[in-house]
């Protein structure tokens, strides 16, 4: 406000506040939340207030307060609900995978403590982004280097052995397994919107009209197919639909928004309608997960209750208000995945209804925070990294969510902030960091005209 | 290129639009469909969650719960002397479902009634843990023990009634199963059950033959003809009845007559022919009277309906038949085929002066605070006029007294009863039935009548006979009654 006052006489442009004060106390509420939240599993469970409250709150604390100060310091005009929001996510991540931690035979056990080290970590990752990452445009240097480094990490997978049916996983022995997909995520929105600004124009403008649509020139089409293709071979060799499905989506948004051309668009679903028809039919994984989306209730061929069906009987079970926290039965879910991929399920069931409205207008909430800062962006490279990196999150809480709740078919992905697993809290970290970076430049108010000795001379009067 | 990004914008709204609409679909319209599935496993954590109410004979349960490990249900259904209350109980498995009165009254029992509303309401309130109800039964702890023990180590059963109010105060099936051995569901309640099931096929101890079971009445079935003989007022107690021994069974060239008797039962009296159980006698009336006179009598005692007590009756039966096989029927040799409880019901309404009452086995529902219900007695109907009710008494008491049911006299009380051997098998090969029905008098009214057949047993062929084997497990019954009257 200060700074406002002080350049009053000076400019008329830009003039947007400053917002940190905003975030602080939203930040409060975040931190307030979770920590109730805990308490309220350790009662449910334990009878008591949990031992590590304190710890944890103080924890969360601590890691939202200097993700602020850092804000203050380099990032002053950044977006104020972005912090808050991924902090209360991952604050309530954390206490679904505490309270889940209570079940003896979900596995992996005793996953919070480690969590809550991802989250720092991702925390600090994101800190490095504001502190290192002055300007976004910097990042317009790397398109091409970001494009290498892009596809080693989502071909590298294919290399290692398949885990729950799906190569998505590097694993190193004696230090642990990254999903390189997540990183992968971040790194080729930068190539994208490197690449179609710079292309922009050719694509938009050097087609052909045919039937009323713009087609695209053949070797314009190139980066296209390639991109097609290797969502296909990620699809088919390393059998992960979602991956390969955020992929593609992203760049079809990109895509539409670089060159305005609906064209793209329809382009685009008839390739997507194209593989996906083309894996259905010849991958039985997928096929499965189609069956179980169809049928969701039906038993599995062994006569056991499919995992899906599980799902579905934990968001019903959970009804309007929810059992309460900790006093559902979201583990029957079983399985490898209730802690990361079905964590939507237990708020669903002990949250209710209510509480996954909630969950799901926060993320709704941090997606148009995302979208505002593309609109808001003032060069093309920001606005399209902003949109790919939004529009990837937007369509990753889809798939997932959706998955899950039986909308789409289910694919191995998992919810941002919320779920278990440590590539994915630290790369949707090092996402929010870039988006929080953009905003700042977007909401920068305008450098001061070139300075004028007059005012000079009345200021050194006035003090 | 801020257009295009707006429609994105919209786009990523209707994805979350369609999430949120999908929520709630499956949390609100859907909910009470995936709540109650019967793949939810929570339907039976739930129901296991809570120590299950109890059933009581007597003011003392005859059920209980045990806390239990290494499952995700908390407490498992006990019985105490399991094998006994089987045919009253039923039983409630965590893995195989539940049967009788642990199934009819499975609300009651856990507390998840809506009549039991207010009681969890106030428990929640006041963070008690959740009570089930009780289920007071009308039985009788010593009858069914005399029954039991009576029939220890023989194939059969035995059901006794209160006459006066239809209340059922034993009910017995042997050989029977324990169901506190197949309540859980760990491995030791799977074996227990496929021994049950598979490996005793011919025993078959969960078939509760009290009321699931129907088999050929026999002689005891005469007491039917001859109420139906006394109703058509061609008969009389005392009268003779002009029906030669042996007798030419009609459109047949056989003939029926009781090998040892013929000479006394030629021309007897009904009241003789009912002492020595004279075949000729009664297959000759249940000609004369007809079939369809015969099934209307069957049915006014009961047959040909299932009844609810509140465990279902199979229907014991009377049908429509040729001559012969109805003649044959009206010594109960044929197509006519009674449970227990329905031959106990024709006892009881002959000892209530021909007034019918329904058999039941709950007396009330009791929730942890009131009584839920309390169930009254109730009228089936008027199954003889008390005219004839009491000349079929003063002939059933003759039996006792002078004829073949001797072994049931009890010293100072009245006794009326009616033998009877069912011949079963390829021609009559198979051991038959023993039965035997009763009741005793005490004061002016009568306080039990009881229903005892005995399938099978390692007793040589010969020794079976109604007296013989079922009559003092019928007096066992009746003296501890009239003991507990005392």
């Amino acid at each position: 406000m200060s700074l406002n006052l002080g350049n009053t006489t000076t400019i008329a442009s830009g003039g947007t506040p400053n917002r940190r004060n905003t975030e602080l106390a939203l930040l409060v509420f975040a931190v307030i939340i979770p920590v109730f939240a805990y308490a309220n599993v350790g009662l449910a469970k334990n009878d008591e207030l949990p031992s590590g409250m304190i710890g944890y709150g103080l924890g969360i604390g601590l890691i939202a307060g200097i993700a602020h100060l850092v804000l203050r310091k380099f990032a002053p005009y950044a977006d104020p609900l972005m912090l808050p929001i991924a902090t209360l996510l991952n604050g309530l991540g954390l206490v679904l995978i505490w309270r889940l931690d209570h079940e003896p035979n979900l596995s992996p056990a005793n996953a919070a403590p480690s969590q809550l080290m991802w989250s720092a970590l991702g925390v600090a990752l994101a800190i490095g982004v504001l502190v290192f990452l002055k300007d976004h445009r910097i990042l317009q240097r790397y398109t091409y280097i970001s494009m290498v480094v892009a596809l080693v990490l989502l071909i590298l997978p294919m290399f290692f052995p398949a885990r729950f049916g799906a190569r998505i996983w590097i694993t190193i022995p004696g230090v642990g397994s990254l999903q390189p997909g997540e990183f992968a995520k971040i790194i080729i929105a930068v190539f994208f919107a490197g690449y179609l600004m710079v292309k922009r124009d050719a694509l938009a403008l050097a087609s052909r009209r045919f039937m009323g649509l713009y087609l695209p020139r053949g070797r314009d089409l190139g980066p296209i197919l390639a991109i097609w293709g290797l969502s296909l071979l990620i699809l088919v060799f390393e059998t992960d639909l979602g991956t390969s499905l955020l992929f593609f989506g992203m760049f079809v948004v990109m895509l539409y928004v670089a060159t305005e051309r609906t064209s793209w668009i329809i382009f685009g679903l008839l390739l997507s309608a194209a593989g996906a028809v083309f894996v259905a039919s010849f991958n039985s994984h997928v096929a499965s997960r189609v069956n179980n989306w169809l049928d969701p209730l039906a038993r599995a061929s062994n006569d056991g209750v499919t995992e899906t069906a599980q799902a579905m009987f934990t968001f019903g079970s959970g009804g309007l208000m929810g059992s309460g926290l900790g006093q559902g039965f979201s583990r029957l879910i079983g399985g490898i995945a209730a802690k990361s991929d079905y964590i939507l399920a237990t708020i669903g069931e002990e949250l209710g209804l209510a509480g996954m409205m909630a969950i799901l207008l926060l993320y709704a909430l941090l997606i148009e925070r995302g979208m505002r800062t593309a609109l808001a962006a003032r060069d093309p490279f920001g606005k399209l990294l902003a949109v790919g990196l939004t529009g990837a999150f937007a369509i990753q809480v889809f798939v997932v969510a959706g998955g899950v709740t039986g909308l789409i078919p289910l694919t191995g992905m998992t919810m941002p902030f919320l779920a278990q697993g440590g590539s994915s809290v630290i790369a949707n970290w090092a996402l929010i960091a870039v988006l929080l970076r953009i905003s700042d430049t977007a909401r920068r108010p305008a450098p001061a005209p070139a300075t004028n000795p007059d005012i000079e001379m009345t200021q050194v009067v006035r003090s | 290129m801020n257009k295009p990004l707006r429609r994105v914008a919209i786009f990523c709204g209707l994805l979350m639009l369609a999430l949120m609409v999908r929520a709630n679909w499956v949390q609100f319209v859907q909910a009470d469909e995936l709540q109650s599935h019967k793949d939810n496993r929570r339907v039976q954590i739930e129901r296991y969650a809570h120590p299950r109410g109890n059933i009581i004979v007597e003011g003392k349960a005859i059920t209980g719960s045990v806390e239990t490990t290494g499952s995700d249900f908390n407490y498992k259904r006990v019985y105490k002397n399991g094998q006994m209350w089987a045919p009253v109980t039923g039983r409630s498995s965590q893995a195989f479902g539940g049967t009788q009165l642990e199934e009819i009254y499975d609300g009651i029992l856990t507390g998840n009634d809506d009549r039991l509303f207010f009681n969890r309401t106030v428990d929640m309130l006041t963070g008690k843990p959740r009570e089930g109800g009780s289920v007071v039964t009308t039985l009788s702890n010593a009858a069914q023990k005399a029954a039991f023990d009576g029939l220890q180590g023989k194939k059969g059963s035995v059901v006794a009634l209160n006459p006066e109010t239809g209340a059922i105060l034993a009910m017995v099936s042997t050989p029977s199963y324990d169901p506190s051995k197949i309540a859980g569901n760990s491995q030791n309640d799977t074996k227990h059950w496929v021994e049950y099931t598979e490996k005793n096929k011919d025993e078959d101890p969960m078939l509760n033959r009290a009321i699931r079971q129907t088999y050929a009445p026999g002689s005891t079935f005469k007491v039917i003809t001859a109420a139906a003989a006394l109703e058509s007022g061609k008969y009389d107690v005392d009268k003779k009845t002009g029906i030669e021994s042996p007798y030419q069974l009609p459109q047949s060239t056989n003939k029926l007559g009781n090998s040892a008797y013929d000479r006394l039962c030629d021309d007897a009296t009904l009241r003789r022919a009912m002492e020595l159980s004279c075949n000729a006698t009664f297959a000759a009336i249940s000609d004369d009277v007809g079939n369809e006179e015969m099934i209307k009598q069957a049915e006014k005692f009961g047959f040909n309906s299932e009844v609810f007590t509140p465990v279902r009756a199979v229907s014991s039966v009377y049908p429509e038949d040729n001559r012969p096989q109805n003649a044959m029927a009206g010594i109960g040799q044929a197509s006519n085929r009674a449970t227990p409880l329905q031959m106990a019901m024709v006892t009881a309404a002959i000892a209530n002066d021909g007034k019918l009452m329904k058999p039941y086995m709950v007396d009330r529902l009791e929730g942890p605070r009131s009584t839920v219900e309390q169930f009254k007695p109730e009228e089936m109907g008027q199954a003889v006029s008390p005219e004839t009710a009491r000349k079929l008494q003063e002939m059933m008491e003759s039996v006792v007294e002078k004829g073949t049911g001797s072994r049931a006299k009890i010293p100072g009380v009245t006794v009326g009863g009616k033998t009877g051997t069912a011949q079963r098998g390829e021609e009559n090969k198979a051991n038959p039935y023993a039965w035997f029905i009763s009741y005793a008098k005490s004061g002016n009214g009568s306080p039990v009548a009881v229903a005892v057949i005995v399938e099978d047993s390692d007793a040589a062929r010969g020794d079976i006979s109604g007296g013989g084997l079922a009559a003092p497990i019928a007096v066992d019954v009746m003296k501890a009654i009239l003991d507990g009257k005392r």
